[in-house]
């Protein structure tokens, strides 16, 4: 084992939360019940795109044992105005109106009504009693199609923004973005190879295992409760308010357990919904999905459609790229175009590139993030084409992106120079694996490689310790864990105080208890509250260092504290738990408290190798071996780092191979199920391997680089390649079905 | 979902007179893997469920020599492809009570559900038509039989009526010289809806050419089909790749596939023609064991 500075943290202590969860005590949304509970029920929208002429709600309204109606002329009007949440931002008029439809549907599934009642059935047969009468109108959920000059307009007030100047004819696109350096012409010229060509992903959903539920209750004094799934309370609380237009004040949002959320439980569906029926029920109201729900009226991520182009030396070196994205936004405008655009050549040193991205509204849900937003969509399209640039050059296609790898000192199209990062390690882990060095033998077998990258965001995050009176901690913090972070919270202030995690009691705090977190996303957790908990264990050191040199009668400046967290001082020493015990019987109780807000990216890389048999008959694509490999900076809790690892990996893999909306010819979605939506099962993937690679990062006091979402991003190109390395046959479209591997071997034949 | 009533005979004439006095209002349950996801979902309705795994005629399992099996129709899928001397009798019927579903679904899911639901995927009713099944039907007007591939009439709908159920499924004997086999195609392996699922049949001559064989489409028609043109060309020929391959073309010939999100119609008749190759040579091997 490799030498560590660090006594708890790279250990794999069991997490806090995990008694809870494997005995089913942990509570989740769904469990929560209170006195007088109503539940709730959303009626929506049977139509992707229709005016609504009038809605009758008075049969719903009369039946026994409804305790509230609501539509979309309860619902308070909200101008145009862009809020922040943390990874992303939205436009307020915008969230309301796909909270519940005012005068439009926009895509099948739109909500246009909820009910209130003593219990569900009830709630959802009087849902079914209410007249909504709608004009249909023309629908598209094609990406080109949207952004024809005779598409169906969503929107008659959407003007594109192209590059900052408005359009003065209404359009589906909503943002035209573009990124230049060099001189893209010149670059190409300088080319001695050239590859070019098309890529279309499909629509994915997130699938987390817990649908969206909410409890709300709105108090007679004006203040509203929320509990509910979220990976932000705080942006919870703020769209909120927002949307009910109240003060944030006035909300309170205790975050529940939760069961994924990857992005796709930021924005708000439920929570001003079931508000609203609260103060017309004057009791409690519980709203949970179906997963027909989630699927069809919660932000998937986008379809796309991309042309992408890469110039290269004879040697290899890259020298010029050009790529032009289109991206779903769905319903409303505000996709995931922008880390897209930024993300496409965010792996290579080319000198000359440029990059147009499209935000395209069509009569889907509105889009949402999805673990490393935007980035796998133009990754599959890149990455393939390296090896295309590879085979045309006769290089290898580690060696090729070897040689291109960007380091410290290389700048991205969009600007940004990086600091020290760990692509290259990550490439020399995977030359060094055993996975590389193993010969892959037999028929209609394939291996391919692909790299990633995602940027990893700071923002703000709080957290306070109080120290009982044997010296364990409270740690309370405000992001919600989703995965394992109230572990490698835990592991980071107890090495910084050199105790144990388990003296550490983490909890995630609601929004009245503590101080304002960013939300669970942009891989932050670990990295920025983490940062959070360190200075909150330093802030608490400070404190005991006056504090032990009243005890000790000397100077603070005599007190000392050693890197195992020892005090010493006047000839005399004290661990952290008996200086704490000390200082408890001898004054005020001991509270640290730090609030962060860290501006920089953490710039977190990966790279995967697949093996693959393509039965030739069917063109089913069968994963046999799986590494994943990645810089994580430091790994905290390498369980949860490899888990990360693997299940993003997994993730990738269902985009990869069969993960896709289907729309009818009526832009209905049919198969909004686990059934025929299909993720991979347990039986479709092997164990992924993990190779954690430690670079360190100069941001975070232990080194942290966030490690969430750069997993999900390798596996589709990579799987790509392999299929191709099969069979020579080139997949340009998500996903890798089998009868769209079949078709596509049939016309390479 | 409507409320219903609920009842469990655990005689066959205490069940008829039930399903009759009720009609069209009564639906039956045995494992319930169907009949409760589609009574949630509003696709089908009830007034009274008839639960029919409590009588015991339903639940048993014969087998002789002479008269071949005698499958209750309520034995559930665990129960076939555990017992190994049915499984290795019945390969085809095996191999389809092995992939429905999961653990869970299989230790309630029913054969006799599976046919009576009539779906055009069903698994195991490709198997049932060429292991020459019949359903042994009881009703108010007295009893009889149906064979399996007369017995769906359309998407969901089989030829019983009110007040009928079926009671056993009786198939014949199996001899040394003959093997069955039964795949589907499915995007994943586990969890999904067959695409296409055929189910072939072969008995050996004393020379080793076939003397009989029966070949089945599952997933592309309205019904679960008896590719007879099929069928009838392998008899008396030699069971090589050729013959099987010209097998699967006149199989192909048949199927009328919808395009759908689990396949295109044309990539779907082009699974007939691979599945069937390969069902026929996992039933040669069998026969020839
Ligand atoms: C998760 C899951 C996975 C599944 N996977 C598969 C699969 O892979 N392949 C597959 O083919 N199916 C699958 N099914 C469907 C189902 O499990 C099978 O069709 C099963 O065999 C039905 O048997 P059952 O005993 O549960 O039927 P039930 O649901 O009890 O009944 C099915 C239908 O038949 C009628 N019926 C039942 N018994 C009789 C009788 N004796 N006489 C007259 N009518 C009767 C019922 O009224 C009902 O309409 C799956 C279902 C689930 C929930």
């Amino acid at each position: 084992m490799a030498t560590t500075p660090y006594r708890v943290i790279g250990t794999r202590p069991v997490r806090h939360d995990g008694a809870d969860k494997v005995t089913g005590k942990a509570v989740y949304t769904a469990d929560f019940k209170l006195p007088g509970l109503q539940a709730g029920f959303v009626l929506r929208s049977p139509h992707p795109h229709a005016k609504i002429v009038s809605i009758d709600t008075s049969a719903a309204e009369a039946t026994a044992g409804v305790s509230a109606v609501v539509t979309g002329a309860d619902f308070p009007n909200v101008q145009d105005k862009i809020a922040q949440l943390g990874e992303g931002s939205v436009n307020l008029a915008h969230l309301s109106a796909n909270c519940m439809a005012k005068d439009k549907v926009l895509y099948k599934g739109h909500a246009v009504a909820a009910v209130s009642a003593t219990n569900a059935h009830i709630a959802e047969e009087a849902a079914a009693k209410i007249v909504v009468e709608y004009e249909m109108l023309p629908s598209v959920t094609d990406i080109m199609e949207a952004m024809a000059d005779d598409a169906p307009l969503l929107h008659a007030d959407l003007f594109t923004d192209d590059l900052g100047q408005k359009a003065d004819t209404a359009s589906n696109v909503a943002v035209h973005m573009h990124f230049e350096k060099g001189d893209v012409a010149a670059g190409f010229e300088q080319a001695d190879v050239v590859v070019e060509a098309e890529f279309k992903t499909a629509t994915v959903h997130q699938g987390y295992i817990e649908p969206h539920a909410i409890v709300a209750d709105y108090n007679e004094d004006g203040r509203v409760r929320l509990w509910t799934a979220t990976q932000g309370s705080f942006t919870c609380r703020q769209q909120t308010a927002e949307i009910l237009q109240i003060g944030v004040g006035d909300v309170l949002v205790t975050p529940c357990e939760i069961g994924g959320g990857f992005g796709g439980k930021i924005a708000v569906y439920l929570e001003p919904t079931a508000a609203i029926l609260s103060k017309k029920a004057g009791r409690p109201v519980s709203i949970l999905m179906t997963r027909t729900d989630v699927f069809e009226a919660t932000g998937p991520t986008p379809a796309s459609f991309m042309r992408v182009k890469v110039g290269a030396k004879n040697d290899g070196t890259l020298i010029a790229g050009e790529a032009w994205i289109a991206y779903d936004a769905g319903a409303f405008p505000g996709g995931v175009i922008g880390p897209g655009c930024m993300c496409v050549f965010s792996c290579y040193d080319i000198e000359h590139a440029v990059v147009d991205g499209y935000d395209v509204c069509v009569n889907k849900p509105h889009t949402k993030a999805y673990r490393a937003p935007g980035a796998t969509q133009v990754a599959f399209a890149m990455e393939q084409l390296m090896d295309e640039l590879a085979e045309q050059l006769d290089i290898c296609p580690l060696e090729i992106r070897m040689k291109n790898a960007v380091k410290e000192g290389s700048r991205r199209v969009d600007g940004p120079v990086y600091p020290q990062i760990g692509y290259v390690e990550c490439l020399e882990a995977l030359r060094d694996s055993d996975h590389w060095n193993s010969p892959l033998t037999g028929d209609n077998r394939g291996r391919g490689i692909a790299g990633g990258f995602w940027f990893g965001c700071g923002l703000k995050s709080s957290a306070a310790c109080s120290v009982n009176s044997d010296g364990t901690i409270n740690l309370l913090e405000g992001s919600t864990d989703i995965g394992g972070s109230r572990a490698s919270l835990a592991m980071q202030l107890a090495e910084t105080l050199g105790i144990e995690s388990s003296d550490i009691n983490p909890m995630v705090g609601d929004t009245d208890s503590v101080g304002y977190t960013d939300v669970t996303g942009g891989s932050r957790v670990t990295f920025a509250t983490g940062l959070a908990a360190y200075e909150a264990g330093r802030d608490l050191q400070s404190q005991m260092k006056v504090r032990a040199a009243e005890l000790w009668e000397c100077e603070t400046n005599d007190v000392s504290i050693a890197d195992d967290g020892t005090f010493s001082g006047n000839g005399k020493t004290a661990g952290f738990k008996d200086l704490a015990t000390q200082l408890f019987s001898s004054g005020e109780a001991l509270v640290g408290r730090a609030t962060v807000a860290p501006e920089c990216p953490t710039n977190g890389f990966a790279a995967h190798i697949v093996d693959v048999e393509v039965d030739p008959d069917t063109g089913k694509v069968t994963i046999l071996r799986y590494t994943a490999i990645q810089d994580a900076g430091t790994a905290i809790h390498p369980s949860y780092v490899e888990g990360q690892m693997q299940g993003g990996a997994v993730q990738g893999i269902g985009w990869a191979l069969n993960e896709e909306y289907f729309f009818n010819d009526d832009d209905q979605m049919t198969n909004a199920s686990f059934l025929d939506y299909r993720m991979p099962t347990m039986l479709d993937v092997p164990m992924i391997d993990t190779i954690i690679v430690e670079t360190g990062n100069a941001d975070h006091p232990y080194g942290v680089r966030g490690v969430g979402e750069p997993p999900i991003i390798p596996p589709p190109p990579a799987i790509g390649n392999a299929i191709y390395n099969a069979t020579q046959t080139r997949m340009r479209e998500l996903p890798m079905s089998p009868p769209k591997v079949w078709q596509a071997m049939q016309s390479s034949d | 979902m409507k409320d219903f009533q609920y009842a469990a005979p655990t005689t066959i004439q205490a069940a008829t007179s039930l399903l009759t006095e009720h009609g069209s209002g009564a639906r039956i349950l045995a494992g319930g893997t169907d009949i409760i996801v589609q009574l949630r979902e509003g696709l089908r309705e009830a007034d009274i469920v008839v639960d029919i795994k409590k009588i015991p005629e339903l639940r048993e399992c014969q087998y002789s020599d002479e008269s071949g099996l005698c499958l209750g129709a309520a034995v559930t899928c665990c129960e076939i492809y555990e017992d190994a001397d049915l499984a290795g009798r019945y390969g085809a019927l095996a191999d389809s009570t092995h992939i429905i579903g999961g653990w869970q679904i299989q230790s309630r899911a029913s054969v006799g559900g599976n046919l009576c639901n009539a779906s055009p995927a069903a698994d195991t009713i490709p198997a049932l038509i060429v292991l020459n099944a019949e359903a042994q039907v009881t009703g108010p007007n007295g009893q009889r039989t149906i064979a399996a591939d007369a017995f769906c009439t359309g998407p969901g709908i089989n030829s019983l009526v009110d007040g009928e159920f079926v009671v056993a499924i009786q198939i014949p004997p199996q001899s040394a010289s003959m093997g069955s086999a039964y795949q589907r195609f499915i995007p994943r392996n586990e969890m999904d809806i067959a695409v296409v699922g055929v189910g072939s049949w072969i008995e050996l001559d004393a020379d080793g050419n076939i003397a009989n064989a029966r070949i089945s489409l599952g997933a592309v028609a309205a019904t679960p089909l008896f590719a007879v043109e099929a069928s009838q060309f392998l008899v008396g020929k030699e069971p090589s790749d050729d013959n099987f391959a010209e097998a699967a073309e006149l199989a192909k010939q048949i199927a009328t596939p919808i395009t759908d999100m689990r396949g295109t119609a044309h990539y779907r008749t082009h699974l007939v023609g691979v599945l069937v190759k390969r069902t026929l040579t996992t039933a040669l091997a069998r026969a020839q064991a």
